[in-house]
Parts: C-alpha cells; sequence; structure tokens
C-alpha cells in the first residue's frame, strides 16, 4: 500500500508539471510579451533594457525555473485587469463563491443519485426504472449551458420565482446548483444502479433474504455496501469534474466565482490570472484523482498491484 | 417446499413480460433516432447551402430578433426567428451541423487511430512498453479539456484546429485504455501463439488476429464519444474557446443568446435544442449498437 501511494503521489506531481510546462509554453507561444508592455514606437534598446528586468534574456529553461520557484511561494504575478490585486490573490478571493456552488451540487448529487440508483436497480424494467434511464440518458445528452439558460427563460423570466443571475441568498444557489449538478446526478445514478445490480444477484443476498431479514434491510444495509465502492470512487472524480462544470455555469449566471474570473481574465488578455486559474484548477483535479485512487485501493486490495 | 415461498416475489401490478417484449420489439432497430439524426445532422451538413432559406452571415439589420413564426410579430419568411444581426436563426443551425460533424468526426478520426495503435501495441508488447503507455495515458486523462482549452485560448485565440487539438489530446486516452484492456484479455488466448510459432511478424498478428477481436469495442466507444465530443465542442464554443464568432457554430449561437434570452429566447433555444436531440440521438443509437455488439455491456 505504501509503495502504491508513494507511486500515485510521483504520477501527481508529474501531470502538474506537464501542465505548468503547458502552460508556460503557451504563454512563451503568444508573442513577444515586450510588444504589449511598451509603445509602439519604443527603441530596441528600451525592448532589450526590459527584457532583461523581465529576465526574458534568459534561456527557456531558466525561465520556465524561475516560474516554477516563484509559482512554489504563491507567486503568479500581478492581475493586469484588477490593478491592485496579485494574480493568486485574484483566484483565493473568488474561490469561496465556487466553493459554495460545487459544495450544494455535490450535497444535491449524492441526495438524489443514491436513492434514485437503488430503486432503479431493485424496481429494474418497471416504470421507475424507465424514468431512472431517462434521466440518466439526459445528463449525458443535455449540454449544460443550455440547460441553464433554459431554467433561467422558465423559472426566472417566465414565471419570475427566482432571480436570473448573481450571488445572493438561497433563492440565488438554486438555478446554479441544478444545471452543475445535473450531470453528476445522472452519471451517478448510472453506476448506482449497475452496481447494485451487480450485487443483487450475489448468494449472501439470497441468504439473507432466507434468514428472513426484511427486505429493506437486506437492499439498504448489506447489498448498498458492497455495491458502493465503483460509485464512491467515482464520485472524487465527480469533485474534480465540477471544475469544468462550474466554468461554464458561473459563465451562464455571471455567478462570481474562479470559472468566471477565468473567463473575464482570458477576455481581458490577463494571463498571469488565467494561468495562476489554470494551475490551481489542475492541482485540484489532480488532487482529487489522486484521492480517489488511493481510496480506490484502500477498498478494494486487488488494485494496488496494477 | 415451505422455505422457496419466501424466495418468490409478489407479482407486480403491470404485466412485466408484455413491458419488456414491447422495448425489446421497439429496440430493434433504432429507427427513430437515426431518421432523426440524418434530418438534423447529415443533411444539413451537406446540404445546406441549397436548403436553407437565407444566408447565416449576412443579417438585415431592419429585421433584428424577430420572434419564431408561431409568437407575433413572427412571420413564415424566419421560421425561427433572427438574432440580433438580423440574421435568420434556421439557417444559421442548418449551418452549423456541419461543423457539428467536422469536429466531432475529425476528433474521433486522430484520437481513435492514436488511441487505438497506442492501446493495441501497449496490450501485445507488454512490459517496459505497455507501462510508458499507460503512464501517459494516466497523465492524459488527468488533464481537464476545459482548462487546457482555455489557456490555449488565452495564448493564442479561438479557432477550429485547437478545438480539435485539444480535444484529441485528452480522447485517445480513452480509446487507448480500452483496447490495451480488450488486447489483454484476447492476448493469452492460444491462436495467438500458434500464430507467433508458425511465424507471423508481430505486425501480422496484431492486425489480422488481435484488431478483428477488439472492434466491436472501439466502434461502440467511438459511436458513444460522438455525443460527448459534440456537447464538448459546443461547450467550448460557448465559453469563447472554441469556434470563433461569426461561425455559426450551435454553441457560439448560445453563447450570443444567452444575454438575450429575456426578450428573445428562440437565439438560444434552437441551437442548444438541436445540440441536445443530436447528442440524445446519437447516445440511443450507440447504446443499441453497444448491445447488439457487446451483450456483455447491456446493463450499464
Amino acid at each position: 500500500m505504501q509503495r502504491f501511494i508513494i507511486i500515485r503521489v510521483f504520477y501527481s506531481i508529474v501531470v502538474l508539471f506537464i501542465v505548468s510546462m503547458i502552460v508556460f509554453g503557451l504563454a512563451r507561444m503568444s508573442g513577444d510579451p515586450t510588444d504589449v508592455m511598451l509603445p509602439l514606437d519604443a527603441s530596441q534598446e528600451q525592448r532589450d533594457a526590459l527584457r532583461q528586468i523581465w529576465g526574458l534574456d534568459k534561456p527557456l529553461p531558466v525561465q520556465y525555473a524561475k516560474f516554477i520557484g516563484n509559482a512554489f511561494q504563491g507567486d503568479f504575478g500581478d492581475s493586469v485587469k484588477w490593478p491592485d490585486h496579485t494574480a493568486l490573490g485574484m483566484v483565493v478571493e473568488r474561490f469561496p463563491a465556487t466553493l459554495e456552488l460545487a459544495g450544494i451540487s455535490i450535497v444535491i448529487c449524492l441526495i438524489l443519485s443514491v436513492p434514485l440508483g437503488v430503486l432503479s436497480a431493485v424496481k429494474k424494467d418497471t416504470p421507475l426504472d424507465f424514468v431512472g434511464k431517462i434521466i440518466a440518458l439526459l445528463g449525458q445528452s443535455l449540454p449544460p449551458f443550455w440547460l441553464g439558460i433554459v431554467l433561467i427563460f422558465v423559472f426566472a423570466v417566465n414565471l419570475d420565482l427566482l432571480p436570473t443571475q448573481g450571488r445572493g441568498d438561497v433563492r440565488n444557489l438554486i438555478l446554479p446548483a441544478i444545471t452543475l449538478g445535473w450531470f453528476p446526478v445522472a452519471a451517478m445514478m448510472r453506476l448506482v444502479r449497475s452496481a447494485m445490480l451487480e450485487v443483487l444477484d450475489a448468494e449472501y443476498v439470497k441468504l439473507a433474504r432466507v434468514k428472513g431479514i426484511p427486505e429493506w434491510k437486506v437492499i439498504w444495509k448489506h447489498c448498498l455496501r458492497n455495491a458502493a465502492i465503483p460509485p464512491l470512487t467515482y464520485f472524487g472524480i465527480v469533485a474534480g469534474q465540477l471544475i469544468t462544470g462550474a466554468v461554464i455555469t458561473e459563465t451562464v449566471f455571471s455567478w462570481p466565482g474562479t470559472g468566471l474570473l477565468a473567463i473575464d481574465a482570458i477576455r481581458a488578455r490577463d494571463y498571469q490570472v488565467v494561468q495562476a486559474v489554470v494551475i490551481i484548477f489542475a492541482a485540484i483535479f489532480v488532487l482529487s484523482n489522486l484521492v480517489v485512487d488511493i481510496l480506490y485501493a484502500y477498498l478494494d486490495p486487488r488494485i494496488r498491484y496494477t | 417446499m415451505a422455505d422457496t415461498a419466501i424466495l418468490v416475489k409478489r407479482a407486480p401490478w403491470y404485466d412485466p413480460s408484455r413491458l419488456s417484449r414491447f422495448g425489446r420489439e421497439a429496440r430493434r432497430y433504432p429507427i427513430l433516432p437515426v431518421i432523426f439524426l440524418i434530418a438534423v445532422l447529415v443533411i444539413p451538413a451537406a446540404f445546406a447551402p441549397m436548403i436553407a432559406p437565407h444566408n447565416p452571415l449576412e443579417g438585415e439589420l431592419s429585421k433584428r430578433l424577430q420572434p419564431p413564426v408561431w409568437q407575433e410579430g413572427g412571420s413564415w419568411d424566419n421560421v425561427l426567428g433572427t438574432d440580433k444581426m438580423g440574421r435568420d436563426v434556421l439557417s444559421r443551425i442548418l449551418y452549423g451541423a456541419k461543423y457539428a460533424i467536422i469536429v466531432s468526426l475529425s476528433v474521433i478520426v486522430v484520437s481513435g487511430v492514436i488511441g487505438v495503435a497506442l492501446g493495441l501495441i501497449a496490450g501485445y508488447f507488454g512490459g517496459k512498453t505497455d507501462t510508458i503507455i499507460m503512464r501517459l495515458v494516466d497523465i492524459a486523462l488527468s488533464i481537464p479539456p476545459v482548462l487546457l482549452a482555455l489557456a490555449i485560448v488565452a495564448s493564442q485565440g479561438p479557432g477550429l484546429k485547437w478545438v480539435i487539438v485539444v480535444i484529441v489530446s485528452v480522447l485517445w486516452s480513452r480509446y487507448a485504455r480500452q483496447v490495451r484492456g480488450e488486447v489483454l484479455s484476447v492476448v493469452t488466448q492460444d491462436f495467438i501463439a500458434r500464430a507467433r510459432v508458425a511465424g507471423c511478424s508481430h505486425f501480422r498478428i496484431i492486425f489480422r488476429h488481435i484488431f478483428p477481436n477488439v472492434v466491436n469495442t472501439i466502434v461502440v466507444l467511438a459511436t458513444l464519444q460522438v455525443g460527448f465530443v459534440i456537447v464538448l465542442e459546443s461547450s467550448l464554443s460557448f465559453l469563447g474557446a472554441g469556434i470563433p464568432r461569426p461561425t455559426p457554430a450551435w454553441g457560439v449561437m448560445v453563447s450570443d443568446g444567452r444575454e438575450l434570452v429575456v426578450t428573445a429566447w428562440w437565439v438560444a433555444f434552437f441551437p442548444g435544442l438541436a445540440i441536445l436531440l443530436v447528442t440524445l440521438s446519437l447516445n440511443l443509437f450507440g447504446d443499441w449498437l453497444r448491445d447488439r455488439l457487446d451483450p456483455k455491456q447491456r446493463n450499464v
């Protein structure tokens, strides 16, 4: 187990480095940065002087090392669009909003998908299962940004029940949470259903019934515990994928989180902020994958030896 | 025999044999999804210039934000209304089908070729090659495509080729992983060893003996991925990180219509509906295909 963990952590670090290299490379690819910083009639000496100040005349690997060194100290540069903030500062400032949205979506996902999945499996091929399958299918097929817009149209514009955008009290949370949570609910439900279907056929389930254990206990206590492993590990992946969904949902609902920050920063050509957001998000994603892998290995010892 | 009574379930209020029979019959051929796909995806993509009533890129500003024909102020001239530049929504949707097909097909083909090749090599040769390739797969699977697209757009600007590059870099790994798993179960069988003994080269074994046994899984995976790719591409275009304006790609159209949802809901609604229905049909078709080709996975 130790060895497994060490190897997994090592890969995660490798992935993060590769992401940082990609981000760094893309920044350098977008042309000579001094063009942006200087007026058009600047002389060559001024350009060279600026290059030296910024360290742009050094070879690329040295620049990259400096970039990584700074990153470890939490210095991702200063934001161009929001002058008094550092890039990392902007990310941190907006992060609670994203966390709030993602947190609610996770809760909704758990509350809805597990019972739906279990019921769908137990009552297989019934109308209830049919509903469950429809939800799963729609979950995969609905573009999340369109769902958000339709929800806004129906509930905010027509029925005037909920606000159209922004962050505020509970009512602001409902529509974005539905939009963000829709796909995870559908995917988790599908997974719970298939895991339960496999477990329901097991011998020990029949034994439990023969012993006289009430059916609800058989399903919820015995089956679900054994069926929980794949959904549990997928859940960790979902937590990471919520990042991607958050970018879209925040854009649709103008929710002031880190995802919207990334989009605004791109529009404003504030590359420092984009860099910070991408790397932080990637770190969260990689971390959640790592936790999932370790959890899976802990629960299912066969995995440790692959 | 009294104990068997406990194991027998009570009869439900509906007739399960009739229901499942109906389901099975209706699913023998996926008629509805295929018809729909052809109508909304294939025909517009191929024949848009001939069947679209208007030019998708030039609008008449005097006709901006006209509602669809069934609402007040609409006309049969612009059946689904116009956007804020006066462009006909229906024509733009028809022209947009082309982009959905181009992106998804090129992505699936390129990532499929790369992924399947690497998966075959990894599974067949095993050992160090396998380990290296699988590490690459893990790394590729760890990168969220939206983040990559955002980083690329920030530096290079949006573009069709970037969308394809981004999605391919993430998608190939799924093929590789799946194919490698299948290959591992095929490679242990006797006929492979016998082919080797008979003097077949590695290349020949992979192509003539292993590949035909994994091709079913590949086809199923590819079909199910097309819908996913279309949604991903339109999400990227919606964010401004995919196909650039004013190209009439569906994701771009939804993005344009988003700010107008209060006054002109049709600008965002119909392109998104197109995406939904196309993806739905593709998924239904893919499920049917999977049931036909790979019955083991039927319950998933």
